[in-house]
């Protein structure tokens, strides 16, 4: 098998006292879509973090395509391949729904300051073609016919799909899905998890889900890490770890902590 | 108004461009007419406009907090008078609007090289470090020119040449009113905004924060120094009180009650507030107190900005 696309050895990150991941090792293969699930507080968004650059691990080692990215800047590793949603959406909430994809698309555009003010032809048809693309991305997620209505006005739903078109203009290698169905009901969900499935498929990305809904993470990955209190405590395809004891033991205890208040 | 560009919309900015421009030439060709009491304040009203909508740039769309404009524009005062001071003698008055064309850019491109020097160290850091180092920033530059023989030091720097036009004022604020407005319309403009509305998401969009905001703050700094060459030129005379923390209040108040990030407001909000203590002159005493009253009303009873017209769609809560 070729090299994976992400590597995490023993990736740790201590906050004073409180280890909030705790030698995580995981590998992600290109293409792949994998879970991560575990109670609340396990460390799913602080793994999610570190990947993206906002946290740097105390300990251990991160690499993407081979490379460490220990040190690289957030906006740095999107340009190599990593985008994001985030738990609490954090959408360009003034900004309209076709800004919002439109400003995740100008780190490929070639027009920067120089064309803006000149505005000659090339930076007219740039601009068409930025904006076919993103309405081409709005339309996979049923929101073209909202493109000029302000982020912050959407509806949560499309608020939740739109962070994924927003993540998906990057062209990333690697989406990370931090909880994209919190507060859908099943058949929104069921309609999003084919979604994740299909947008994987239709540009090759890894997918990395975030989920507390067993169901819908069993049907849809391919293979699941299990996090609880900062530790991995299983890793294998959806049957073996519908079987993990540890696993069961863990979920039983917090079927209820769904719906806790959101952290960043 | 929607937030959202239109490409077809945003390339007829050019033919405003051009259309202020020449509506600013036609329109000094008459000044010799005016009343020279309102020849003044149409000056000082252009000069405001370039200075509110340059700082409109960096506290508005990109959401940081400068308040250093006034700094600035003394830097790009003092550059452009003297300059004009020490050539202007040397060479034909033919060669006048050159010469000041020069100036100007030389306090520009000082008042920017100031803005990079400034902005690269505080705007790595988040919060609210912008605020106090510009702050510190005017301060410095106005104890440094208090204490400048060459520049006329506390008693001022007099008998600059009479070079500021209506046409030039309003043509540079066509320019600087173009300038910000093409930049902040287009897929890289989109930047600033995202900044503003939430740093982490916009980095993690691969849009680099520290990039766009000196960016931002080096481009409103070279325009605010801009505003000083012209200012210097218009008055004659430049003191270093003249560019003390309220002055730069004063444009921070235009932004604000423009609608942070809405240029058309703020283009507005510069007039208003020109004119204001100009019509409040008669109860001179109590100007001040009017001033400051009126600002905490108006920002009281529309936070939103006192310009900002309702966007077209739907009554979106704020
Ligand atoms: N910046 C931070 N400072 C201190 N503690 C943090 C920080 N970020 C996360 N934590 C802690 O790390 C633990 C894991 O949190 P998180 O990753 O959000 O869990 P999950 O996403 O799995 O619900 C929690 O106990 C949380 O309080
Ligand atoms: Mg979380």
């Amino acid at each position: 098998m070729s090299q994976p696309l992400l590597k995490l050895d023993s990736a740790t990150i201590r906050f004073g006292g409180l280890t909030a991941v705790s030698n995580f090792s995981l590998e992600v293969n290109p293409c792949e879509l994998i879970g991560l699930i575990g109670p609340n507080g396990a460390g799913k968004t602080t793994a999610f973090n570190m990947i993206t650059g906002v946290y740097q691990p105390t300990d251990g080692h991160i690499h993407l395509n081979g490379r460490s990215i220990a040190g690289v800047k957030p906006h740095d590793l999107t340009r190599q391949g990593i985008a994001r949603t985030f738990q609490n959406i954090r959408l360009f909430g003034s900004l309209s729904v076709i800004d919002n994809v439109r400003a995740a698309m100008q780190l490929h555009c070639k027009h920067g300051v120089r064309a803006s003010l000149w505005r000659g032809s090339r930076f007219k048809s740039l601009e068409n073609e930025v904006e076919t693309c993103a309405l081409e991305l709005l339309d996979i997620f049923k929101l073209g016919s909202l493109r000029d209505e302000e982020a912050k006005s959407l509806p949560y739903g499309d608020q939740r799909r739109l962070e994924i078109v927003r993540a998906l203009a990057t062209r990333p290698k690697l989406l990370l899905l931090d909880e994209p169905a919190a507060g859908m009901n099943p058949t929104e969900k069921e309609e999003l998890m084919h979604l994740i499935r299909f947008i994987k498929d239709k540009f090759q990305i890894a997918v990395m889900l975030v989920e507390h809904d067993m169901t819908v993470v069993m049907g849809i990955c391919e293979r699941i890490a299990v996090l609880e209190y900062g530790i991995k405590i299983a890793e294998g395809t959806p049957q073996q770890i519908q079987r993990d004891p540890k696993v069961i033991a863990a979920y039983l205890g917090t079927e209820t902590d769904k719906e806790e208040p959101f952290d960043a | 108004m929607s937030s959202s560009l239109n490409p077809s919309s945003i390339t007829g900015a050019k033919r405003w461009l051009i259309a202020g421009v020449l509506l600013a030439v036609v329109v000094s060709m008459f000044s010799a007419q005016f009343n020279r009491y309102y020849l003044g304040i149409l000056v000082d009203i252009g000069i405001n406009i370039i200075l509110a909508v340059s700082l409109n740039l960096i506290n508005g769309h990109t959401g940081q907090f400068s308040l250093g404009h006034a700094g600035f524009m003394a830097v790009g005062g003092y550059t452009a008078a003297k300059i004009s001071l020490v050539i202007s003698p040397m060479l034909p008055p033919a060669l006048q609007p050159l010469i000041f064309l020069f100036a100007l850019l030389a306090g520009g491109g000082l008042a920017a090289l100031a803005g990079f020097g400034v902005g690269v160290p505080s705007l790595r850091l988040r919060g609210d470090y912008l605020a106090i180092v510009t702050l510190g920033f005017g301060e410095i530059i106005r104890v440094v020119v208090q204490n400048m023989e060459s520049v006329g030091a506390a008693s001022g720097l007099k008998g600059i040449p009479k070079y500021t036009t209506l046409g030039w004022t309003f043509g540079l604020a066509a320019v600087t009113i173009y300038f910000v407005s093409a930049l902040v319309n287009s897929t890289y403009g989109r930047g600033f905004i995202a900044v503003s509305d939430d740093e982490v998401a916009a980095s993690s969009m691969g849009i680099n924060p520290v990039r766009y905001k000196v960016t931002a703050f080096v481009t409103g700094a070279f325009f605010a120094g801009i505003a000083g060459g012209l200012y210097a030129h218009h008055k004659q005379f430049l003191s270093p009180t003249g560019f003390d923390f309220l002055k730069s209040i004063d444009i921070v108040v235009m932004v604000i009650l423009g609608g942070m990030g809405r240029t058309a407001g703020v283009v507005v909000a510069a007039i208003i507030l020109t004119l204001l203590p100009e019509v409040l002159r008669q109860f001179s005493e109590y100007r001040m107190i009017i001033y400051s009253l009126l600002i905490i009303v108006l920002m009281m009873a529309r936070p939103q900005g006192l310009f900002t017209w309702n966007r077209k769609k739907g009554g979106a809560p704020a």
